[in-house]
C-alpha cells in the first residue's frame, strides 16, 4: 500500500487512447490513473500492462490536447470503482458515470469494482420465472425468465429500437392467472455510441418509466473508449440494485456491435494480434465478463435480466460479434428484414430465435398447462412451411400437394396473426389463445 | 529469497528467475494468486496466472511452492463441484459468499470427514508403486486406495476410521502412505497398457448408439454453432450413459446452465442404483467470467480425477463443454506469451497439445491389473459454425468418432441435431457385430436399410425440388414417408420426455418397427399410403465448407 499519490510527468509515447509512460515505482494491473492535460483538464485512465517501470494506460476520453512535456499522470493505487447509491434511480450519466441531467452528483453510499467479481456457480440460483414482455413471439414462443440474458439480433434499418421501448413499457414478472402482476423492473439503460435521433427517442421511452431507470448515455461523438467502461458501471449499478436492495432489474444495452467496435480500436492501438475480422481473441472471454453477470442468487430476492442489442454486420449472423455472443448468452432474437419489408411489426424470425431457458419458466403453475405444445406445434408447422416456400418458387403451387398448400397458408397465417402485432401488449393468455386458434382453424394437432 | 514481480500483461506476468524451476506452481503478490512457471529467460521467468490479476502489483513477491499444478485424488471427490483448480465452489460459497474473489485459498471442507478403510495388505507384504491398500466405500462402489508413492515392505497398515491426511500405511524405507495423495494434472497416469477390447458405450441416444456407436475407452466430438443443442445433448449424455464415473468439465460456458445442471442431478436418480446422479458425478466448472488460465487448466484437472477413477477398475466418461473455449484460452495465454502464432491465431502447438489430451482416453489394464476405461466426449464451438476452423480440424484428426450438429436441423428444432450424413464413427464395425449378439440378429441388417433409405431419400428430394412431389412416383413417395417417419420418430429424442432415453432394445423395436411394415409392403406392394411430402428436416452442411445461413 502506498500512502500518498505519484504523480509521473515520464510520459513517453502517446498513440489514439493509449499512453506509456516511463520509470513508475510499482503500478498495479488495472489500476485507476488520472491523467492532467496540459490546460489542467483531467481525465481518467486504467493500466493495461506493465513491463518493469514502462506502464501503458488506457485514457477514458479524447487524447486531443495531450502533449508530452507537461502532462502528467497520478497513480491511485487502487482499481476503478463506481459510486453507488439508492439516489442513482432516476438518473442520467455518461459514459464516465459524470450526470448529464443537469443535477450536482449524489453522494456516494458505497463503492465497487467496475469489472465485478464472478457468480460462484454454485450459488447461482436457477432461472425460472418468467417476465411477460407483451410480445406474443417472445413469450409465446421464445419465453423470457428472470435472471436470462436475451439479446436481439437486428440489422441496420430495423425497427430494433421500437421493440426495446416496447419492452421497457410492457415487461413486467409475474404468472398469467396470477392476480398481481408483479413488482416492476428497474431499469439500467447503457446506451452505446448512440446517434442523436435515436437518442432522443429513447429519451422519452425511459421518462415514462418515471423513478424506475438510470441511464449511461454514450453517444456517437462522445470518446470511444468510454463504451468499454460505461456497460460496467450499468453492471455494477445493477449488481448493487439486484443483490442488495432486491430488485428486479433489466439491463439494456444498446448497442453491443459499438462496444465490440471500439474493443477492436484498443486492441489494434495496442498493437495486438488481430482475431477474426480484426476483433482480439480474448472478445469471447471479454464479452462474457459482461454477459455473465446476469443472473440471480439462491437466497437472494433480486435478478438481473439482460438485452443487449447487437447490430448483425451485413445482416450476418456468423459474423464475429453476434457469433460470440450467441455463444454466450441464452438464446437470441433474430430480426428478419424481410419480414420488416412485409410491414410486419415485430420483424422477428422465429426460426434462429431461441430462448435456452424456456423450458423451465412455461408450463403448469407458470404459464399454461399447454404452452409446450402450443409453441412446438405452431413451430414445426410454419418451419415446415417456410421450407416449402422454396419449393414454391421451383415448382409453383399447382405442382404441391394439398397437404402441402395448407402448409404454406398456415405459414402466412402465423406470420400476419401471431408473429404481427403492431405496438398493442399482448398477454401470454391471448398468445396462447391465438396460437391455439391458429393451430385449429387449420386442423393441425398440437403435439 | 524471495523473487519479484516485473510486468504483468492480461494473465501472464514476468518475475526474476532465480530459483523458480519450469512448470513449478507460485504464489503471487500480498493477494496470494495462484500461478505457474511456463517460460524461463536470463532475465525473467514468465508465469501463467489463473487468477485475474486486477490488482496485482509491480514489486510484489512470487514464491514458489516448489510443486507444479496438482489435483489431490483421494474418497470424497464424487458429488462435488470444482473449479478449474480443483478448489472445491461449495467450500468457498460457505466460505466467502456468492461471489469468487481472487486469491482465497477455500479450506476444503472433505478434509474434516472421515472414511473406513479397509486394508487389503498385511505387514510383511510387498506392495508396487500403483497397487492398491485397501479400500473405503463411496456411494455405490469399493474405493481403492493406491500407493502412489514407492516400492517397497509393509511395515504397518491400519484399519478403521481415517481421516484423508491420518497415514494408513508406512513402509520400511519410512515412507508413510495416506487415503489421498497429490498428481500433477499434466502428466498421465501411468497404467500397465492400453486394451484393443470393444465394448459399447451405451448413451440411450438412438441416433448415436443406432447409427454412430461409441465404444468405452474411445473419443467422439460434437462441434455444432450455438443453438445446435451441445449442451442438452452433453448433459443427456452424463445423465444416461452407463458407465460408473461421470467427470463432467463446463469449460468457460454459463454459469446458468451450470445452476440448472446441478439441480437436476441432485435431483435426478440413477435408473442402474437408484441413487441420486450426482453421487456418480463430479463437476468441474470454470464458467467464461472466471479467470482464462484456470480454463486452460481445468481439463486437465478433469482428466486426471477422470483418471484416477479409471485406475479402480471403472468406467469413466469424461464429458466437455466446450474444447473451443479451451483452445481459445491457449491462444490468449500464447498471444500474451508473445508467442508466434500459426492458424487463426491458435499457437502452433494447438494439435499436439490436443493429441496429447485425446491418448489419455482408453481401455486400459490398470497398474493394480484391473480394467478400467476412460472415454472422451467434447463439444467444439467453432466460430459461425464454419468447420474448416483449426480446432474442429485438429480434433478431426484424433477423434474416434464425429457427431456433427446441423444449424438446419435445430432451426427446426430436429434434436439432437445430428447430421447423419457427416457424422462418423470408427467404432461402427466393431460395435455392431456386439449388438448382433446381444442385442438382435437384425440390428446390423436394419442398421443397413436405415442407412440405405436416408441416402435415396436425399436423391429423392433433389428431384421432387425440380418435380414436385406431385411429379414423384408411387415407390418413390412410399420411400420418403418411411425416411421422414424414421426422422421423427426415430431419430428425434426429446430430452425433456420419457423419450430422453432409449435402451438397446428399445431402438431396435423401434426401428423394426418403422422398417418391417415398409419393406413388407414394398415387396407385395400395396397402394393406399396418402401422398406424402418431403419433410423440412434435412441437413444442409457440408464439412468442408462454411454453415449454410438460415434462409430469410
Amino acid at each position: 500500500m502506498r500512502l500518498s499519490v505519484h504523480s509521473y510527468s515520464t510520459v513517453a509515447r502517446i498513440q489514439g487512447p493509449l499512453i506509456f509512460v516511463e520509470r513508475v515505482m510499482q503500478a498495479r494491473m488495472g489500476e485507476s490513473v488520472t491523467i492532467v492535460f496540459p490546460d489542467r483538464r483531467k481525465l481518467e485512465g486504467e493500466v493495461l500492462k506493465i513491463e518493469k517501470n514502462n506502464v501503458l494506460i488506457q485514457i477514458f476520453g479524447e487524447s486531443r490536447g495531450l502533449d508530452m512535456d507537461q502532462t502528467s499522470v497520478e497513480f491511485t493505487d487502487a482499481v476503478k470503482k463506481a459510486p453507488l447509491s439508492r439516489s442513482l434511480l432516476d438518473r442520467v450519466f455518461d459514459g464516465s458515470f459524470q450526470p448529464l441531467d443537469g443535477l450536482p452528483h449524489f453522494v456516494p453510499e458505497r463503492w465497487a469494482p467496475v469489472s465485478g467479481l464472478p457468480i460462484n456457480p454454485i450459488a447461482r440460483a436457477r432461472p425460472q420465472e418468467l417476465i411477460e414482455t407483451g410480445f406474443s413471439v417472445i413469450d409465446g414462443l421464445n419465453t423470457l425468465v428472470k435472471g436470462q440474458k436475451l439479446p436481439i439480433f437486428s440489422s441496420a434499418g430495423l425497427p430494433s429500437k421500437e421493440m426495446v421501448a416496447g419492452i421497457l413499457q410492457h415487461a413486467h414478472a409475474g404468472a398469467v392467472n396470477s392476480v398481481e402482476t408483479g413488482k416492476a423492473f428497474v431499469v439500467v439503460f447503457v446506451a452505446l455510441g448512440l446517434a442523436h435521433h435515436e437518442h432522443e427517442f429513447y429519451r422519452q421511452a425511459l421518462m415514462r418509466m418515471r423513478n424506475r431507470f438510470v441511464a449511461f448515455i454514450n453517444l456517437a461523438d462522445d470518446p470511444v473508449v468510454e463504451r468499454l467502461l460505461a456497460p460496467r458501471f450499468g453492471l455494477s449499478v445493477a449488481e448493487y440494485l439486484a443483490f442488495v436492495h432486491g430488485e428486479d432489474v433489466l439491463v439494456v444495452i444498446t448497442d453491443m456491435t459499438n462496444y465490440c467496435d471500439a474493443l477492436r480500436e484498443v486492441s489494434t492501438a495496442r498493437e495486438e494480434l488481430p482475431g477474426r475480422r480484426g476483433y482480439p481473441g480474448y472478445m469471447y472471454s471479454d464479452l462474457a465478463s459482461l454477459y455473465e453477470r446476469a443472473g440471480r442468487i439462491k437466497q437472494m430476492p433480486g435478478s438481473i435480466t439482460m438485452l443487449p442489442l447487437v447490430t448483425m454486420p451485413e445482416d450476418d449472423i456468423t459474423h464475429p460479434i453476434p457469433d460470440l455472443t450467441g455463444y454466450i448468452t441464452e438464446g437470441q432474437i433474430v430480426f428478419s428484414r424481410e419480414l420488416h419489408q412485409q410491414g410486419l411489426f415485430p420483424p422477428v424470425d422465429v426460426l434462429p430465435s431461441l430462448s435456452r431457458l424456456m423450458q423451465r419458466g412455461i408450463g403448469e403453475g407458470r404459464t399454461r398447462a399447454d404452452h409446450r405444445d402450443i409453441a412446438n406445434a405452431l413451430y414445426t408447422h410454419y418451419a415446415k412451411g417456410r421450407d416449402l416456400r422454396r419449393l414454391e418458387v421451383i415448382v409453383g403451387r399447382e405442382g404441391m400437394t394439398d397437404d402441402d398448400r395448407l402448409m404454406l397458408d398456415f405459414a402466412d397465417a402465423f406470420e400476419a396473426e401471431i408473429v404481427h402485432q403492431g405496438t398493442e401488449r399482448r398477454g401470454i393468455a391471448e398468445t396462447l389463445d391465438l396460437g391455439l386458434g391458429l393451430l385449429q382453424r387449420f386442423s393441425l394437432e398440437s403435439a | 529469497m524471495t523473487n519479484r514481480i516485473t510486468g504483468i500483461s492480461g494473465p501472464t506476468v514476468s518475475a526474476s528467475p532465480k530459483g523458480l524451476k519450469m512448470y513449478d506452481r507460485v504464489s503471487l503478490g500480498d493477494a496470494q494468486l495462484m500461478g505457474e512457471v511456463v517460460r524461463l529467460e536470463k532475465q525473467r521467468a514468465v508465469i501463467q496466472v489463473y487468477e485475474d490479476t486486477r490488482g496485482l502489483g509491480v514489486g510484489e513477491p512470487v514464491r514458489s511452492v516448489g510443486k507444479p499444478l496438482t489435483a489431490r485424488l483421494g474418497p470424497g471427490l464424487l458429488n462435488r463441484m470444482f473449479d478449474g483448480l480443483q478448489r472445491p465452489l461449495d467450500g468457498l460459497y460457505q466460505e466467502y459468499g456468492a461471489f469468487i474473489q481472487a486469491g482465497k485459498q477455500a479450506a476444503q471442507p472433505w478434509l474434516a470427514r472421515t472414511f473406513s478403510f479397509i486394508p487389503l495388505k498385511r505387514p510383511g507384504d510387498e506392495t508396487r508403486r500403483g497397487e492398491s491398500l485397501g479400500y473405503v466405500e463411496e456411494g455405490p462402489f469399493k474405493h481403492y486406495i493406491p500407493n502412489m508413492e514407492a516400492d517397497g515392505r509393509i511395515v504397518r497398515i491400519v484399519e478403521g476410521e481415517m481421516g484423508l491426511d491420518d497415514p494408513v500405511a508406512a513402509l520400511s524405507d519410512g515412507t508413510q502412505l495416506y487415503l489421498q495423495h497429490d498428481w500433477p494434472v499434466r502428466l498421465p497416469r501411468p497404467s500397465r497398457g492400453k486394451r484393443a477390447r470393444v465394448e459399447p458405450l451405451i448413451t440411450g441416444q438412438r441416433c448415436i448408439d443406432f447409427l454412430f456407436p461409441l465404444a468405452r475407452g474411445g473419443t467422439a466430438i460434437f462441434p455444432g454453432g450455438f443453438g445446435t443443442g451441445k449442451t442438452i445433448l452433453e448433459q443427456s449424455i452424463a445423465k444416461f450413459a452407463d458407465v460408473d464415473v461421470v467427470v463432467y468439465v463446463g469449460c468457460g460456458e454459463r454459469g446458468n446452465e451450470m445452476a440448472e445442471m446441478l439441480e437436476e442431478f441432485s435431483a435426478l436418480d440413477d435408473p442402474r442404483t437408484d441413487r441420486p446422479l450426482m453421487t456418480r458425478t463430479i463437476v468441474v466448472v470454470n464458467t467464461s467470467n472466471m479467470p482464462v488460465a484456470a480454463r486452460e487448466a481445468s481439463i486437465y484437472t478433469a482428466v486426471t480425477m477422470a483418471e484416477y477413477y479409471r485406475d479402480m477398475g471403472h468406467n469413466v466418461l469424461l464429458l466437455a463443454d466446450s474444447l473451443s473455449r479451451w483452445a481459445e484460452a491457449l491462444r490468449e495465454i500464447s498471444s500474451a506469451l508473445e508467442e508466434m502464432p500459426g492458424e487463426e491465431g491458435y499457437p502452433t502447438y494447438l494439435a499436439s497439445r490436443m493429441a496429447e489430451f485425446f491418448a489419455r482416453a482408453g481401455a486400459v489394464e490398470t497398474a493394480d491389473g484391473k480394467t478400467g476405461s476412460l472415454t472422451m466426449i467434447l463439444s467444439v464451438s467453432p466460430p459461425g459454425g464454419d468447420f474448416t476452423e483449426p480446432v474442429t480440424q485438429a480434433c478431426l484428426r484424433t477423434t474416434g468418432s464425429l457427431f456433427l450438429l446441423d444449424t438446419n436441423l435445430a432451426y427446426r428444432r430436429h434434436f439432437p441435431a445430428i447430421n447423419w450424413f457427416q457424422s462418423f464413427s470408427l467404432y461402427e464395425g466393431d460395435v455392431a457385430s456386439y449388438f448382433n449378439r446381444q442385442v438382435s440378429p437384425q440390428w446390423g441388417l436394419h442398421h443397413r436399410r436405415c442407412r440405405e433409405i436416408l441416402q435415396k431419400e436425399q436423391r429423392l428430394r433433389e428431384v421432387a425440388e425440380i418435380v414436385g412431389t406431385e411429379g414423384l412416383q408411387e415407390a418413390d413417395r412410399m420411400l420418403m414417408h418411411v425416411a421422414e417417419r424414421i426422422r421423427r420418430e426415430f431419430l428425434m429424442q426429446n430430452a425433456y420426455t420419457e423419450d430422453a432415453y432409449s435402451s438397446p432394445e428399445q431402438t431396435n423395436e423401434k426401428i423394426g418397427g418403422i422398417l418391417e411394415p415398409y419393406f413388407r409392403d414394398t415387396n407385395t406392394p400395396t397402394h393406399g399410403a396418402s401422398g406424402t411430402e418431403p419433410g423440412p428436416d434435412y441437413p444442409r452442411t457440408s464439412l468442408g465448407s462454411k454453415n449454410a445461413r438460415p434462409e430469410a
